[in-house]
């Protein structure tokens, strides 16, 4: 087992190194400086800022300068809010973000296996029918377009619940958000797991289980649910991916100090390191969490160890 | 030629594919005539007319924005262009996805593991990041925005295509071709690629949403579409700061835009079963 997540975690450095290699190169072959729009100064200053920042080093010196940081944990200043580091600027804004989403998922985990299951369990009836086709629609529609859509029936028009972030104390504030982080992934996972349940269930062991004379529940809590899961798990990766993307547009449409905010204002004021930096450490998390759930997989399915 | 014949006569049986697709051909049929005909100017600003409410029988259908630019003009511009943007930057990842998986599907062994190893690394990044990124290191003009959305778009293309190759490359036209001495470009050119088109066509249909997905997200922030041009995602963000007064705004670019999706999927999965009922055949 140990030899599998060691495998696993060298697995996982060239994709890493090939991350930051693309984003560097990406920000680096911009055409002009990150400090042109700015007034014109003498051509003298210019050569300190550029000194200053190390930009007028060649290129593979820059990528060296940037991975060493990287080692140490140090993304560089921030190129617009100029008393910050990259690293701090993450640091406060990533707990927010991570809050949110932990939250979305599990809520996602909960609500979409159950709903799948029930629909598996009642396969080609109204309920069956009916899931599905809000499943499709969850997945169809954009999380820009569902965030709004709430926010105007619950909070503007029915007054339900509060639509800002700011001034607001209290749990109440988070419900919205999370809400509309996990909608889609909650129509994805009822779909996965209403596909593989129905598999599960047609196999010899549910019929064994059955033929003893055990109920419906049973057969469900004890051997169907886990085989079932298996491909809700490995979406667990993908799903995170999702909810961070998703997390970007939510921060922003319900004024988060998030991360995903702090990187929407980075791309739009071209704060070139920070933007490297976040999606940097996005891919880093990604990764990271692809990664954990392939050890989990392992953990789960001894089949998938062996190979 | 005869794969796409025989691909129409089976999607034509399909109801669903009928009905998404109908619906789809409606919503751009108007798009596309609706400008013409319409009095107003997506550009033209009116100032005694900001914010006005849709009027069935009024000079406004949709109403006005925030400056008094007419509505229904705008929105249809919004879905000519996220559409637009939808086809071309499928076309692109169809390129790519197409002669990468003919590639690692016909040469197979080693350079197949390679690549598809490197798709498999692919896959983990959360791409939409290192799109947002280009947008920023570069001027955000149309060009780079169909190529980007293209280029994220072209993995699963090249998965499907790739296994399709495999089990082609082993038939005897294949085996005949190579013994009369073509060449192994020629090959992919001429007998590989032809016989790939059923698949890559439905398989384009749900590209196609997905471009939709990124190009509208990029817009809605900010990054992408700029104004005065305007895609639907665009549309929707303006909406977004006017909704507590002018709900039409956010309320009709929405709706469009989740239509436009939702005919898309269904069109794509109607698509999917036609295709895999006749693989399995």
């Amino acid at each position: 087992m140990l030899r599998y997540a060691l495998l696993r975690l060298l697995g996982a450095i060239p994709t890493l190194f090939l991350v930051i290699v693309l984003a560097f190169l990406m920000v680096h072959a911009a055409p002009g400086g990150p400090f042109d729009d700015e007034r014109v100064l003498p051509a003298e200053i210019e050569e300190n800022i550029a000194a200053a920042y190390h930009l007028d080093e060649p290129l593979h010196k820059q990528f060296i300068r940037y991975l060493s940081g990287l080692v140490h944990g140090d993304l560089g200043p921030s190129y617009r809010y100029r008393d910050h580091t990259v690293g701090e600027l993450i640091g406060t804004a990533f707990p927010v973000s991570l809050k949110l989403g932990a939250m979305a998922m599990l809520l996602a985990l909960v609500v979409g296996v159950a709903a799948g299951s029930f629909a598996a369990l009642r396969r080609n009836t109204l309920l069956d029918r009916s899931v599905m086709a809000v499943a499709m629609t969850g997945i169809s529609i954009p999380i820009f377009v569902i965030a709004p859509l709430l926010v105007l029936l619950l909070a503007v028009r029915l007054q339900w619940l509060p639509a800002g972030w700011s001034g607001n104390v209290g749990a109440t504030k988070f419900v919205l958000p999370v809400i509309a982080l996990a909608l889609p992934q909650i129509a994805y996972i009822a779909r996965l797991t209403r596909a593989s349940m129905i598999d599960v269930l047609a196999s010899d062991f549910v019929r064994t289980a059955r033929a003893q004379g055990l109920g419906t529940t049973a057969v469900v809590r004890y051997h169907a649910l886990k085989p079932a899961l298996l491909p809700v798990l490995s979406y667990m990766g993908p799903a995170a991916a999702a909810i961070l993307t998703g997390s970007v547009v939510v921060e922003e449409i319900f004024g988060i100090p998030g991360l995903g905010q702090f990187f929407v204002r980075g791309a739009l004021n071209r704060d070139y390191t920070l933007v490297l930096g976040i999606v940097v450490f996005y891919a880093a998390l990604v990764v990271l969490l692809n990664l954990v759930v392939d050890i989990l997989y392992g953990v789960i399915d001894p089949r998938i160890r062996q190979r | 030629m005869k794969a796409l014949v025989d691909i129409w006569h089976r999607v034509r049986r399909s109801r669903s594919v009928l009905v998404s697709g109908g619906v789809l051909a409606g919503i751009v049929l108007v798009a596309l005539v609706g400008p013409l005909v319409s009095p107003h100017d997506y550009l033209q600003t009116n100032f005694d007319a900001l914010l006005q409410r849709p009027t069935a029988s009024g000079f406004h259908l949709f109403g006005t924005d925030d400056l008094g630019r007419d509505l229904f003009v705008r929105s249809m511009l919004g879905v000519r262009i996220t559409i637009l943007v939808a086809v071309v930057a499928s076309i692109v990842s169809l390129v790519i996805g197409v002669a990468y998986g003919a590639i690692a599907g016909y040469v197979g062994g080693r350079v197949d593991a390679v690549m598809m190893r490197f798709v498999d690394t692919l896959y983990a990044l959360p791409f939409i990041f290192f799109v947002i990124l280009l947008m920023v290191a570069f001027e955000r003009n149309f060009l780079l925005i169909f190529v980007a959305i293209g280029a994220i778009n072209w993995l699963d293309m090249a998965r499907i295509v790739r296994g399709q190759t495999l089990s082609l490359r082993e038939r005897e036209f294949v085996d005949a071709a190579r013994m009369t001495g073509v060449s192994t470009r020629d090959i992919i050119r001429r007998h590989i690629a032809p016989n790939l088109i059923g698949v890559v066509i439905v398989y384009v249909t749900l590209t196609i949403p997905q471009a939709i997905l990124v190009e509208s997200f990029l817009s809605f922030l900010g990054l992408g579409i700029q104004e005065p041009q305007t895609s639907l995602g665009a549309l929707v963000h303006a909406g977004v700061n006017q909704m507590e007064g002018a709900s039409w705004m956010l309320l009709i670019p929405a709706a469009l835009l989740a239509s436009i999706l939702l005919c898309f999927n269904f069109l794509g999965d109607a698509m999917r079963d036609v295709f895999d009922s006749r693989s399995s055949r």
